[in-house]
């Protein structure tokens, strides 16, 4: 009995000497790679000459951080860890049944987008609410519709698709363009804006049948920078940078959102708002999503949705079966890029400015971590991710009380994308198949039976 | 004819610069088949570690050689990329390894926007213009060669054939390539796969520092977005001469530099990254092996 | 005895007509000059040794290859003729109605059993679908398309006794479950002409029974001609009704398996033995057959 406790007690000590070496040696990396970057900084003074500004102590904040953070996680936290997955293969399997949320989860977050706009108007008021509405609500359904588009690019036919904004610029530009110069409406340019896109989606996908992984991406990166180099040199049509502005807004049934005596607010007898006109773009991107959405399930349980899974899984075995690979392609880059297109002209009549600066590859990395981190094919996983991600960066705007402890100069959103990016890194390791790993099958004999992510492929064309 | 040439001299020397980035993408790349996106930032950082070094020795110690100054500058700056790729390597791309294909490239992603968002908010989101380090100008035969340019040329020169000598000399070599070639494999004759791994990562930074450090030599002036625009250049110069192929980068990173400087002196300079990317484009439809690469066939 | 099944073979309509084939990897000729025929409802075994090319010549078949030289002729039972060298790939299965299997699995391995049938159909059921179009509006045409696909994989799935497997994915089968997938899977295409890449490969001795059963099930029950590679010689002898044998690219015997076990050409390249030998052999291989052929009569 002594002997285990004196065992166990040498454990303890072996851990914490380990703990306390990785510690050191956790904290000389950080001394390292902070110490020409945090511990100075370079400034520029009245006569624009670089100085150097010196932050000794915020650099020892690092490393402390580090070495207290590395210790704690070696000699408590993995010995925990280790603990609860030893008790978890002990514990004989749970067959869990699926709560009512998880079970509704899709139907549940249908109503509940619904209820958003009436319900930010009653907690915030008129005014209050604008920001929830537009920030919140409509950002974070462009990417999920953006999102849900690449994803049968990316996600069901396993083509990797790095340059997509390529699509979303398209689409914007169509409607900016198209109806700057020739006056025509919204919903006529709505789907005009989605074929174009489709029709680019068919001509950027043709030369690039042949391309495989890794190539693929990078031709496609190369596209989507050509069409944003275009459309800053181009300025006789696009006015190159400075973007095209004053662009038409939407109406509802020729219903005008305006402060005119026909407009939306004066018909309803309401007090004249902006906020009208970001609810109706609300629900109008929620019906863009839901559309998007229903095409993608029907479209799954249909032979060209099959086909597009089967090329992800193995395109050598699709030819042997007679699928026609070349056009089973296209259709899926046609298709993501349509809806990429669509949600370029909601974001054009939305901003009622476009520029090539919303156009960058940034823009893509975005949407394609949003894919892969959901979860490759599944909306749930995708929608669930983008609101993570694109929420979780939007808060950071919010977060007044940091100043409180930071300091009146501490602004957070300049620490947005360092997060965002730092999301993506602990993200992808922590589940590198996403939040959703699993995949539903489309058909079924006696019961519907996910498939586990180790079974699906990633596509390599 | 002069004006050809002169701008021979400066598509060479911008092509050093690419080349040097490039192998540092086509080694990651062939030893473990992933774009490591945030290879272009780690040129940004290595710039600004330069940058650091150049202002401590200007304002601190007065009077140091030009000579020793770059090389100061260079040495630090190898030292800090290395010490950050290889720190990305073991926290974002190790635990990856052997899964899921994508999700390396997208830890890449991030890599690269947590890099020069790093850089931007500890080192300010300005441009940093140093003044001249070293400014004569040569004249031979009627074309204006800067000491810069020299200096670029000889240095990427001088490391290539080092590099080479590493990678076709040396037992690390041998370890570098047979991973290349089969990882299990390799493991299982001894090779410490792992360290052979981190090693092409530190030794791809190294370049991309020197580069980085040329850069800001050469344009005097560097920003936290520099990564992204000769990154992408520096990859598309690693395919254009078949990924996986050292000569193949420098080849590559020389045409696109030629390419660059060319096309802004006879056509028109708005459109000089539409070439570039355009060729892109068409060597990898065309020739998707590249200038020296080997083509991949696969087995029905 | 050997010599009357041949001439009665012959007779038999041919399915596939494989003329001069010739192919060429860079300086190495692959095949060279090869030229056999397959008989409709026959099982046709492709044999010999490792590299002699067999899977080239499948691949020549079903459009993975463009043939350096030569033609292949399909012949479906309406009477249609197709030259399979000129048509691309995956108008082989869909038009010409040649389907195949690989040497190395190829399974949609995240889509379950079932799914893996409904894409084999996948032609079929496109233009029920209206291209897409009618079946995204829910037009009840796909719907009852739908409904007798999976009636046609069910088929299958019973056939291959794979039934209970249904809904799992097809990763997770064992290897010659998988194998039996992979073939009703080709049967889903509908062909008149199954070509299969060693079937038995990696099978064990009861799996290689089922998968026997299954083949001549196939050709018993749908007519559908046969033509395999295989190394397993028990499943050759067993199942073929006609062998051909390859080497090094060319043509070395073809006949029943009786007459091609018994040929000295065919025992020479399995044995391995020298060019002068061959002679060797013949004359000892006469004798034998001589002295056997006496005591029989």
């Amino acid at each position: 009995m002594a002997n285990i406790a004196s065992t166990t007690a040498s454990a303890g000590t072996e851990v914490t000497a380990r703990a306390l070496r990785e510690s050191v040696f956790a904290g000389l990396i950080t001394l390292g790679l902070f110490v020409l970057f945090v511990g100075l900084k370079t400034d520029q003074n009245i006569r624009n000459e670089l100085i150097l500004t010196q932050r000794w102590g915020l650099l020892a904040i690092f490393v402390i951080i580090a070495m207290v953070g590395r210790f704690l996680m070696v000699a408590y936290v993995q010995p925990w860890l280790a603990r609860r997955k030893a008790a978890k293969a002990a514990a004989p399997e749970v067959a869990k049944e699926e709560s009512f949320f998880s079970r509704n989860f899709s139907r549940i977050a249908i109503v509940a987008l619904i209820l958003y706009p009436p319900v930010i108007v009653a907690l915030f008021g008129i005014q209050g609410s604008l920001k929830w509405v537009d920030n919140f609500g409509i950002q974070i359904l462009i990417y999920v519709m953006l999102a849900w588009g690449l994803n049968i690019v990316v996600g069901l036919a396993g083509l990797l698709d790095l340059g997509y904004v390529a699509f979303y610029a398209v689409g914007a530009y169509s409607y900016a363009l198209l109806s700057t110069y020739f006056g025509l409406s919204f919903w006529v340019l709505l789907p005009v804006a989605g074929l174009l896109a489709a029709c680019w989606g068919l001509v950027l996908g043709f030369p690039v049948l042949r391309l495989r992984g890794d190539y693929l991406a990078i031709v496609t990166l190369a596209f989507g920078e050509i069409i944003r180099l275009v459309l800053i040199n181009w300025t006789e049509v696009t006015k190159g940078t400075f973007g095209v502005s004053g662009i038409a807004k939407a109406t509802l049934f020729g219903i005008k959102f305006d402060a005119s005596k026909d407009g939306f607010a004066a018909l309803m007898g309401l007090p004249i708002s902006s906020v009208y006109y970001k609810i109706f773009l609300f629900y109008l991107i929620l019906g863009l999503c839901l559309i998007t959405a229903f095409v993608t399930i029907r479209m799954r349980r249909m032979p060209i949705g099959r086909a597009w899974e089967a090329l992800r899984e193995d395109e050598i075995a699709c030819k042997s079966l007679g699928i026609n690979t070349v056009t089973t392609k296209l259709t899926a880059f046609a298709m993501g890029a349509m809806f990429g297109g669509i949600a370029g002209s909601f974001f054009a009549v939305r901003q009622g400015f476009v520029s090539p600066e919303s156009f960058v590859f940034l823009e893509s990395a975005v949407i394609l971590a949003i894919v892969v981190l959901g979860g490759m094919g599944s909306l749930t996983g995708i929608a669930v991710a983008a609101v993570v991600m694109i929420g979780g960066t939007e808060i950071l705007r919010e977060l007044a009380f940091l100043k409180v402890i930071f300091g009146p100069n501490f602004t957070p959103e300049l620490y947005r994308m360092l997060i965002f990016g730092l999301a993506m890194v602990v993200v992808m390791v922590w589940k590198p198949r996403g939040f959703v790993g699993s995949r539903e099958p489309t058909a079924f004999l006696r019961e519907r039976k996910a498939v586990s992510g180790s079974f699906t492929k990633e596509g390599h064309g | 004819m002069e004006y050809f040439v002169q701008q021979l001299v400066n598509g060479l020397t911008l092509g050093s610069i690419y080349g040097m980035i490039a192998i540092g993408y086509t080694m990651v790349y062939g030893i473990i088949g992933m774009i490591n996106f945030a290879h272009g930032d780690i040129f940004m950082l290595g710039g600004f570690a330069a940058l650091i070094v150049f202002l401590i020795l200007t304002s601190f110690i007065a009077g140091v050689p030009v000579v020793l100054a770059l090389l100061l500058m260079m040495i630090v700056a190898m030292l800090a990329a290395s010490l950050w790729n290889w720190t990305i390597e073991r926290v974002a791309y190790r635990p990856l390894r052997g899964s899921f294909r994508l999700a390396p490239l997208i830890t890449a992603i991030g890599m690269s926007i947590v890099l020069s968002n790093f850089i931007q908010v500890t080192q300010g989101p300005r441009n940093k213009p140093i003044p001249p380090l070293v400014s004569s100008v040569y004249d031979v035969f009627g074309i204006a060669i800067s000491l810069k340019q020299i200096i670029i040329i000889i240095i990427t020169a001088i490391l290539l054939s080092v590099f080479w000598y590493i990678v076709n000399r040396t037992p690390l070599g041998r370890a570098q390539r047979a991973t290349e070639q089969d990882r299990k494999m390799a493991a299982l004759l001894g090779v410490d796969v792992d360290r052979t791994i981190s090693v092409t990562f530190i030794m791809g930074a190294a370049l991309a520092a020197v580069a980085g450090t040329m850069y800001l030599m050469y344009y005097g002036v560097v920003v936290f977005t520099d990564g992204f625009v000769p990154g992408v250049k520096a990859f598309t110069a690693a395919v254009l001469g078949g990924i996986g192929s050292l000569p193949g980068a420098v080849l590559g990173g020389l045409l696109i530099g030629l390419i660059e400087s060319l096309w802004s002196a006879y056509f028109t300079i708005d459109y000089k990254d539409v070439a570039t990317f355009s060729i892109l484009a068409i060597v990898l439809i065309f020739k998707p092996s590249g200038i020296l690469g080997r083509p991949e066939v696969e087995k029905v | 005895m050997a010599l009357e099944t041949t001439t009665m073979t012959m007779t038999q309509d041919p399915i596939l007509k494989v003329e001069h084939l010739s192919m060429r990897f860079g300086g190495l000729m692959a095949i060279n000059d090869f030229s056999f025929e397959a008989h409709r409802g026959d099982i046709t075994a492709l044999i010999g040794p490792n590299g002699a090319g067999k899977t080239t010549v499948f691949n020549c078949i079903t459009g993975f290859y463009k043939p350096t030289m030569g033609m292949i002729t399909m012949k479906q039972r309406s009477g249609k003729e197709y030259l399979l060298e000129r048509l691309p790939d995956f108008e082989i299965t869909k038009h010409a109605k040649v389907a195949r299997t690989f040497q190395n699995i190829r399974m949609f391995s995240g889509m379950t059993v079932l799914e893996n049938l409904l894409v084999a159909q996948h032609n079929k059921l496109m233009l029920a679908s209206g291209y897409t179009v009618l079946g995204l509006l829910g037009f009840p045409a796909y719907r009852q398309a739908s409904r007798e696909a999976t009636e046609l994989a069910k088929h299958w799935l019973e056939k291959a006794s794979l039934i209970d497997r249904a809904d799992d994915p097809a990763g997770d089968l064992p290897y010659g479950a998988q194998r039996r997938l992979e073939i009703a899977r080709a049967m889903c295409t509908g062909p008149e002409l199954l070509c299969l890449d060693e079937p038995a490969a990696g099978l064990n001795p009861r799996e290689s029974h089922a998968l026997n059963e299954l083949l001549q099930g196939i050709r018993r029950d749908t007519g559908t001609s046969i033509l395999l590679i295989e190394h397993d010689m028990s499943v050759v002898m067993e199942i073929s009704d006609h062998v051909v044998v390859l080497e090094y690219g060319q043509k070395i015997s073809d006949g029943t398996p009786d007459f091609v076990k018994n040929d000295p050409k065919v025992i020479a390249a399995y044995l391995g033995v020298e060019d002068e030998e061959v002679e060797e052999v013949i004359e000892q291989i006469e004798e034998i057959e001589g002295g056997q052929g006496g005591t029989k009569q």
